[in-house]
């Protein structure tokens, strides 16, 4: 119970966050995208915010806890799959402005775009763990 | 841009990597959004109650931030409707074969120092700029 609290709560930090930093509104993100327009960085302050306290957090938590820390691979391999799988996901972020984390809260939002969005998001997730071997841990 | 929004950003990126740390450690599993929500669909793994509350927590919290805050409930869809169901299908599809999506390879990933998701990451940027570019800067 405790451990689904402190899920719940890092969940709550983390669409928070996506909110807050205007990553729920597909202009920012577009903006950001659009480095031959007028240019909006917003996202590269909120993904080096991320990316930092990911880090100096994880180091903190391995130190404290390091049996409930997932093994670290830091040469997971560069394959074909990761490559195609990410451009594909790139073309469909750079169409709607819209990834995962930002689809779901603008989808909790009742946003009409996203109530599009994350059906067909999670179409395309069923046919390739499905048809694609995606995901075969 | 403006001091306020760069502090925001910056602040909202930090409960974004905070966040995902949590969950990192109380799940035992790199909690990226699209492996979070899309092993959901594979019951096989007999854990979706803890997916559940972490993409339950995400929800509650974007919308009480949004209602809290005007400047977090800003929107502006950019793409008609039509191309929606499109994108969609895309991000599912990409972020299941290529293992990760902005937050999964982009945050956990990189903030680990893993090469795979340093190059997902740059793949996805790049792919996401060129369709950026192509769609809004027609004829260019």
């Amino acid at each position: 119970m405790r451990k689904l609290i402190l899920l719940f709560v890092a969940g709550g930090m983390f669409g928070s966050g996506l909110a807050m930093s205007g990553m729920t509104n597909p202009a920012r993100v577009i903006g950001f995208l659009d480095i031959f327009g007028a240019w909006d960085p917003t996202l590269a302050f909120v993904m080096g915010g991320a990316v930092g306290s990911y880090a100096i957090a994880m180091a903190v938590f391995r130190l404290r806890w390091p049996a409930s820390c997932p093994a670290q691979d830091r040469k997971g391999p560069i394959s074909k799959r990761l490559v195609l799988g990410a451009v594909l996901f790139g073309i469909g972020w750079g169409i709607a402005g819209f990834c995962p984390g930002p689809a779901l809260a603008d989808f909790a939002a009742l946003r009409i775009e996203a109530l599009w969005f994350v059906p067909a998001m999670a179409i395309g997730m069923i046919l390739s763990q499905r048809f694609l071997g995606a995901d075969r841990d | 841009m403006n001091t306020s929004t760069i502090l925001l950003a910056v602040a909202g990126g930090v409960l974004i990597g905070v966040g995902s740390a949590i969950a990192t450690v109380v799940s035992g599993r790199i909690p990226g959004i699209s492996g979070v929500f899309g092993r959901l669909f594979r019951p096989k793994y007999g854990d979706s109650l803890w997916r559940v509350v972490f993409l339950c927590g995400l929800m509650f919290g974007a919308v009480m931030t949004m209602l809290l805050f005007p400047s977090a409930a800003e929107y502006r869809p950019m793409a008609p409707l039509a191309w929606i169901p499109i994108a969609g299908l895309l991000v599912g599809i990409g972020t299941r074969v290529g293992g990760g999506c902005t937050s999964g390879h982009g945050v956990c990933g990189v903030g680990s120092g893993a090469i795979d998701s340093i190059v997902a990451t740059m793949v996805f940027m790049a792919a996401a700029i060129a369709t950026v570019f192509v769609i809004h800067h027609p004829g260019a």
